[in-house]
């Protein structure tokens, strides 16, 4: 069992590397056979393991692997921790893995295309890139199966560094260099938030490990400590609050979402894997697997349920005005990413994992969707000269269907199950803010609904707007594009119904921990009679008619009379100027963070290296200089007048010897 | 007066004037002598304080080879006096106050105590300075004593490695290299045909 | 009787004669080291003086190994000056100024 646990991360290791290192001798073929092999048995172990740890009861698993340092008591272990929550994760990491390895043969399968002409950094490319993501699978999986926070974040950063290195793979484009560096960047920042939160945990707990760190956990709500001269915060709130900095930097939350939209620079593949299925919801997973403690701390879970409420709405409301369509994607990414936060703060975390599980499915099908489309147009990424595309492209068509209508969570769709879910349990959550939440997540409903229709409807219906050379060559995607298309749209009808374990069920039983004075959760259940009910139940409620209107604004907006977009666009001069900027936050970070900081460092490099040390340092070596200059008048050669001053110091000791005393 | 007293001031006068002499004289072969004048009294001197061994020392060491020595350096070199004597009125007043204070001051030190010490009894019949300074010196002193036998050593290495040199135009044999010849070196052996060409006729 | 003064007073002009002379002659290097010579002559004169006035042998030991030094670099200081004449063709200190700063 623990080595068929041990063989799910390893395999796709040892597919990295050996298409990492001898890319160059065993060919693209060599390269993409060995890295979806090591997925796939990957996968198949993914499934023995929750076959073994969830169907037959064998788990929770906890096992220390190697322990590689033990300092003043605290152990720094390679461990894993396979419960319910794991193997759920697990295998969608692995799922969703395998899916993106395969279709990434046919979208790579030209991309000397996208390097300069003998480009060095453009040879065995395609081996790189496969490496990378079997790298990135075995981060994910190292990040989800840690017992302790030294591994958790061990796998934290080692999917920040795939997700830096595949961001900026086209290292040639300026743009592409540029957005990953920002994203290293601003999850750093995050990081820096999540390293405090795990040193705070440690300090208070003295122990590295979950279920120690979670045993202690009544002690440290009764802690305070003092921040900021005597302010006294509790504990586990300054913890919680930390981690969960940690959680908006790698699950672009506001403001530490500004990384996601132009990590869209990176090859699509990456975009659905990373930016979209797995890596961002790293921090939604991270905060469930911390239930115990954000449990003891509500302020921190009104602090997320409102940061993750203006993620939901207001990134959503930029995916209107976007016309690329992969930063549409994105944006949506961003906004389901709020609501999965926003479920966690209402402490309906199940519903989070649920929908972080569907949305993994449905969001890396837009993508690979998206990418599909984006092949066939000659990577031109531009809706405004797609169109029409349904006639050239059915599979496509179909699949972003499904996932649009799962997006949207249009009854009986996967992502209706799970978001209903959340917005029930924000409905009845009581915390402070939830009132807020609510309003922001409904809202959310109908911009959703509008973002994603306006883009399907701008890229399969109306009018084709692309040139004649491109509409010549529009086609469907090969197999290997259009297999992993079909391959995520079961899931993505069908996961739905999956809800009935997991969220209402006693799936996570073991695993999350909600406290009884946060039961949001628990009302849900009570009102939950079987999925055939909860859908007929949901087409009744008000986020189905939301999402309904937004569907029909944009079926009437862009397919009937295109121009009120455009009059709308006029006439909302200054909306659509500040939804274009972004809110600003871009601007801002620019100005204030990167120039404040150019100046702060410009600053000391004039004043502290230029004018102090090196004025210092060069000043030493000046005055020696004079001062050599001035004395080397002394050293005339003259025998005789090294023989004088002799003479004299003699006169003068004995002088001194003899008239003194 | 003594007699004792009056070869203490017949020498030490001598070799005042000697010395003023030396430092004064043009001709610096001249001043070598007088320079050796000054040692001989200075032999006397130490005679005089029983100090025998190391007065025939000087004599023997000083005057019989060191300040040959100089007296020969003098006389190979060739010197350009005039040139050199450039300047010695203008120093004269500064050297004097120098001497002269630096006189004064030595002298101050003998007032105190410490110099007072009183004239010892002359020396029985029997004792050898030279045995009792052979004494300590190869017994208390045999490590320095050894130390100074090595700087003297050093000193000859040194002389003759700095004013060895070889002249281009000397003729030598060097036997290693006459032992070392082989045949080849020396001789040619030449095939010839026996008979000569036959020379075509006109 | 002759006293310790006498002799150390004889070394203090001696010392002071040749000191004079090192100021006279700075310019003739032979006579420099003849006036160093003559001054360590005063200094012996005084050890000497000092052993025999204090009944104590070392005075003539540290004699023994003043004129063993001596010696030595009356040696080197000659061939020093021999080798400097054949480069230079002048012992005249006024031109020894290489080493100026």
């Amino acid at each position: 069992m623990k080595t068929l646990s041990l063989l799910v991360p390893l395999a796709p290791l040892i597919g990295s590397m050996i298409a990492g290192l001898f890319g160059g001798r065993i060919g693209r073929r060599g390269a993409h056979s060995v890295t979806i092999l090591g997925v796939a048995v990957s996968f198949v172990a993914a499934l023995f393991v929750f076959n073994a740890v969830t169907l037959q009861g064998q788990g929770p698993i906890n096992f220390t692997l190697y322990q590689w340092a033990l300092s003043d008591g605290v152990g720094f272990q390679v461990g894993f921790l396979l419960d319910n929550l794991t193997t759920l994760m697990m295998i969608v990491v692995t799922f969703v893995s395998l899916m993106v390895h395969i279709y990434t043969i046919g979208y790579m399968a030209d991309d000397e295309h996208n390097w300069p002409k003998g480009s060095l950094a453009g040879k065995n490319s395609y081996q790189r890139f496969f490496s990378y993501i079997s790298l990135f699978t075995f981060s994910m999986l190292m990040l989800v199966m840690a017992n302790n926070f030294m591994q958790l974040f061990f796998g934290w950063e080692a999917v920040g560094l795939v997700s830096y290195l595949l961001i900026g793979f086209w290292a040639s484009r300026e743009s592409a260099v540029y957005a990953n560096l920002k994203a290293f960047l601003v999850n750093r920042v995050g990081d820096f938030g999540f390293l405090l939160g795990i040193a705070t945990l440690l300090m208070f707990a003295g122990s590295m490990d979950y279920m120690t760190v979670f045993g202690t956990v009544k002690q440290l709500s009764e802690q305070s400590i003092n921040i900021f001269g005597s302010t006294e915060w509790s504990v586990i709130t300054v913890a919680c609050i930390l981690l969960f900095i940690g959680a908006m930097g790698k699950s672009a939350q506001v403001p530490l979402h500004v990384w996601l939209p132009d990590s869209m620079e990176g090859p699509t593949p990456i975009s659905a894997l990373i930016h979209a299925a797995t890596m961002v919801t790293a921090g939604i997973f991270m905060v469930a697997r911390m239930s115990p403690l954000f449990e003891h701390s509500e302020v921190a879970l009104s602090f997320v349920m409102v940061i993750g409420a203006l993620t939901a709405f207001f990134m959503g409301l930029i995916g209107i005005v976007q016309n690329d369509i992969k930063r549409v994607v994105a944006y949506s990414t961003l906004s389901q990413l709020g609501y999965m936060t926003v479920g966690l703060g209402a402490s309906a975390y199940a519903a989070s994992v649920f929908h972080l599980m569907t949305h993994a499915f449905f969001k890396a099908l837009l993508f690979l969707a998206a990418g599909s489309v984006i092949i066939a147009m000659h990577h031109e990424q531009d809706m405004r000269k797609m169109g029409g595309l349904r006639k050239y492209m059915p599979i496509t068509y179909l699949t972003s269907l499904v996932g649009s209508l799962a997006l949207i969570g249009f009854p009986g769709f996967s992502g209706f199950f799970s978001k209903d879910a959340i917005i029930e349990a924000v409905k009845l959550s009581e915390l402070p803010g939830s009132g807020f939440a609510y309003l922001m997540v409904l809202l959310g409903v109908f911009v959703t609904a509008f973002y994603s229709f306006r883009m399907f409807f701008l890229v399969f219906h109306t009018k084709e707007r692309m040139d004649q050379h491109t509409k010549e060559h529009l086609k469907e995607s090969p197999w290997v594009v259009t297999v992993p298309l079909l391959a995520l749209a079961v899931p993505s009808l069908l996961a739905g119904v999956l809800i009935d374990p997991i969220v209402v069920g006693d799936y996570f039983k073991q695993v999350l921990f909600v406290d009884h004075h946060h039961a949001a959760i628990h009302h849900l259940t009570e009102h939950y009679h079987g999925v055939t009910a909860f859908i007929l139940h949901g087409m009744t409620a008000l986020p189905f008619w939301l999402a309904i209107s937004g569907v029909a604004t944009a079926a009437y907006i862009y397919l009937l009379h295109p121009e009120i977009a455009a009059a709308m666009k006029t006439k909302f001069r200054w909306l659509h100027a500040v939804l274009m900027n972004k809110y600003g936050f871009d601007d801002f970070n620019q100005r204030v963070f990167a120039n404040g900081f150019t100046r702060i460092g410009g600053m000391f490099s004039q004043v502290g290296d230029r004018l102090l040390i090196d004025g210092l340092v060069n000043g030493t070596a000046k005055a020696v200089g004079v001062i050599a200059i001035l004395s080397r008048h002394m050293q005339t050669g003259y025998l005789y007048h090294y023989t004088f001053v002799m003479i004299l110091g003699l006169i003068g000791l004995v002088g001194w010897i003899v008239f003194s005393g | 007066m003594t007699f004792q007293m009056f070869l203490f001031y017949f020498f030490a006068t001598i070799q005042v004037f000697a010395g003023l002499r030396m430092i004064s004289v043009r001709n610096p072969v001249h001043a070598a002598l007088f320079l050796v004048l000054s040692f001989v009294c200075a032999a006397s001197l130490w005679i005089l304080m029983e100090a025998e061994f190391l007065g025939l020392l000087i004599v023997l060491v000083y005057v019989g080879a060191v300040l040959v020595l100089f007296l020969f350096v003098v006389m190979m070199l060739d010197i350009n006096i005039a040139q050199i004597r450039e300047g010695f009125a203008r120093y004269l007043p500064i050297a004097a106050v120098a001497a002269l204070v630096m006189v004064v001051q030595m002298i101050w030190v003998l007032n105190d105590k410490v110099f007072k010490a009183s004239a010892p009894p002359p020396a029985l019949p029997e004792y050898n300075n030279t045995e009792a300074l052979g004494e300590v010196l190869y017994t208390q002193y045999v490590l320095q004593f050894e130390i100074a036998a090595v700087i003297l050593l050093v000193a000859i290495i040194a002389a003759i490695a700095l004013t060895l040199r070889k002249r281009p135009t000397t003729k030598y044999q060097n036997p290693g290299e006459q032992i070392k010849v082989k045949r080849n070196d020396r001789v040619r052996l030449v095939q010839m045909k026996a008979e000569k060409n036959e020379v075509e006729p006109e | 009787m002759i006293s310790l003064t006498h002799y150390l007073v004889l070394g203090a002009i001696l010392f002071s004669i040749s000191i004079a002379g090192i100021f006279l002659n700075r310019k003739n290097v032979i006579v420099l080291l003849m006036c160093i010579e003559l001054m360590l002559l005063a200094v012996n004169t005084n050890f000497i003086a000092f052993s025999h006035y204090l009944h104590d042998i070392t005075g003539q030991v540290f004699v023994f190994f003043i004129l063993t030094v001596a010696a030595a670099e009356a040696a080197i200081g000659l061939a020093i000056l021999v080798v400097l004449f054949r480069n230079k063709r002048t012992i005249n200190v006024e031109a020894l100024d290489d080493l100026k700063g």
